[in-house]
């Protein structure tokens, strides 16, 4: 290993060990004149130019109130590769942005070509305090000790600690406002017996008839709709939404409940196992219901089961029949918990 | 010199956008096939059948009732077959998991015979009218909420399609003929599930129409598309052109100056 004897700089010590040879941490080699430094000439065009760039800067600031001002925010301008583009917004964030960029480019450019560029080694002081001042502060922690006299007045000393002990009881108490716990909300939804499955969107009845062979139908409770409260309606769609699918009745392997469907008609939660996700990509030429976020696949021609991916558990069947009108109806609610898992379900 | 001896290529690209370009707004402007009512004649008919024998029987069987390799005909109406031929899904080249769209191989009167046909042996979706078709008083609103309801799971919300299980797309809709997406609608085509008129009306089909139109006439408000595919390009285009950018500027910052 050959060391670079013309380096002039000394090596600098280690752990208190003068280094003789070694190679540079920081070779910092001849200090090389930029042409600024060399020639006036050059050094007057930085000047220009960094002058420009503030100049352009002022420019392209007032230009980009004026596009601002004068631009229609409807107008649109067809720009190469970006393609076509608000030109209001287009101008304004152009110009803006450059008027930005052009005053820290010119700072930089200044710098760079006009102010000294010496190269100076400073030596990092060390990271712990002197003894001394070590000692002094252990002095003064024990003069304070001293002086409040906590060891003596025994009283005083008794009730800080009871202050101090009781102090985190209100956190506890207003932290527990964050509940009430979730009860029977998990496990529950508003389909009960003899509620009406309406279309989502449209909330339309359904009659049996009507529902041809791989129908697809995405449906909800009619009782839905009495929920006022836009977080309560919200929170009871994400738990009771369904998915209606009529299977010929001969493809129908297992279901969850005997006599569940209606004439091959079959309820299936919407809400995906996993992690909740509404499924409706349904296939119905294989019967399986596909979630997009993380590709379970459920089997609806057999019971609702996971024939792939990350979910444990099977899509929750909801047992159905119709009405007297031949509307379908629910004919209970889920008997198991629709959606992820948690922890309580056991 | 230099100018001129590139100038060949530059010509060259010059008229191969061009032609490209004419070519991407023919085919657009060609891909609007009105629908016409089919009145079906028992000579039509008799010339479906001929057709029929000779260029489908061998998957779906001699008599439309299928066999391993094609499902039965019966009962799946004209608009079924009228989708499937007039897309180009049908004939298929090979059987497989999904017909993939070809070169359209019968004429506009062999399909509609070959409809007819189809239709004769049971019932089934009709081919829709230009009335069933027309969007001019839907409900775009409500189009939108039934797209994102009944649709958006597998065609994606903007539309352009996205993948089943074991190899099977949903096809974009941005190219689609409103006539061939009603088909697909009311004849549940592959994998699709059907959506007929009973459970989904015309009304609501319209709106879903107007608002796929609204979805193909779209024009990207806020500059490229990036291929509309969601966070994936937008997050790939901002590490790659944006911390690029970043980094050539942090570059010139520590560079020394001559």
């Amino acid at each position: 290993m050959s060391h670079d004897h013309n380096s002039v700089e000394p090596f600098g010590a280690k752990d208190g060990v003068d280094v003789v040879s070694g190679v540079p941490v920081f070779p910092m080699g001849e200090h090389q004149l930029r042409k600024a430094d060399l020639d006036p000439k050059a050094a007057k065009r930085a000047e220009i130019q960094v002058a420009s760039m503030f100049g352009l800067s002022a420019l392209s600031i007032v230009g980009s109130i004026i596009s601002y001002i004068k631009v229609p925010n409807e107008s649109l301008v067809s720009v190469p590769v970006i393609g076509t583009v608000n030109a209001n917004h287009v101008s304004v964030g152009t110009l803006f942005g450059l008027g930005i960029f052009l005053i820290g480019a010119g700072a930089i450019h200044w710098a760079k070509k006009l102010m000294p560029d010496d190269e100076i080694v400073q030596e990092r002081h060390p990271l712990t305090s002197e003894q001394s001042e070590r000692d002094e502060v252990a002095e003064i922690f024990k003069r304070g000790k001293a002086e409040s006299g906590i060891s003596e007045y025994k009283i005083i000393r008794r009730t800080l600690l009871g202050a101090l002990s009781l102090f985190p009881l209100p956190l506890l108490v207003f932290l527990r406002d964050l509940g009430p716990m979730p009860g029977t909300k998990l496990r529950e939804t508003i389909w009960k017996e003899g509620i009406h499955i309406v279309t989502d969107a449209t909330y339309r009845k359904i009659k049996a008839a009507d529902i041809q062979i791989g129908s697809l139908i995405n449906a909800v409770p009619d009782n839905l709709l009495d929920i006022e409260h836009e977080d309560e309606n919200l929170n009871e769609r994400g738990k009771a939404s369904i998915i209606l699918v009529r299977l010929d009745p001969a493809d129908i392997v297992s279901q969850q409940g005997e006599g569940w469907d209606y004439q091959g008609i079959v309820a299936y939660s919407k809400i995906c196992t996993h992690v909740g996700c509404p499924i409706s990509l349904y296939q119905q030429r294989t019967h399986h219901l596909l979630c997009p976020c993380h590709q379970s696949t459920f089997d609806l021609s057999d019971s609702g089961n996971v024939v792939f991916g990350p979910a444990a558990r099977r899509m929750p069947q909801l047992p159905i029949t119709v009405d007297s009108e031949g509307y379908l109806v629910a004919k209970s609610g889920f008997q198991e918990p629709i959606g992820p898992s948690f922890w309580e379900r056991g | 010199m230099a100018l001129s001896r590139r100038h060949p290529a530059v010509l060259a690209t010059v008229i191969g956008v061009a032609l490209g370009t004419m070519g991407a707004a023919y085919a657009a402007i060609d891909s609007g096939t009105k629908p016409k009512a089919v009145v079906a004649s028992q000579t039509q008919v008799e010339e479906g059948k001929a057709l029929y024998l000779e260029g489908c029987s061998s998957c779906h069987g001699l008599a439309a009732q299928g066999s391993e390799v094609g499902p039965s005909l019966i009962g799946v109406g004209a608009a079924a077959v009228d989708f499937q031929v007039s897309s180009g899904r049908m004939p298929m080249a090979a059987p497989g998991i999904q017909a993939a769209k070809r070169k359209v191989q019968y004429s506009e009167n062999e399909i509609a015979a070959l409809a007819a046909y189809v239709a004769s042996l049971g019932p089934g979706p009709a081919i829709p009218t230009a009335e069933m078709l027309n969007t001019s008083g839907a409900d775009l609103a409500l189009g939108g909420e039934l797209f994102r309801t009944n649709c958006s799971q597998c065609h994606s919300v903007s539309g352009r399609g996205g993948a089943l299980s074991e190899g099977g797309i949903a096809p974009s809709l941005l190219q689609s003929s409103p006539k061939v997406i009603y088909e697909a609608m009311v004849s549940g085509p592959a994998n699709m599930p059907v959506f007929s008129d009973k459970t989904l009306p015309v009304q609501d089909k319209q709106a879903i129409l107007a608002y796929i139109e609204e979805l193909q006439a779209n024009k990207n408000p806020g500059g490229n598309g990036l291929g509309r595919l969601g966070p994936v390009t937008e997050g790939l285009f901002i590490w790659i052109a944006g911390l690029g950018v970043l980094l050539g500027v942090a570059v010139w910052i520590g560079a020394k100056a001559k």
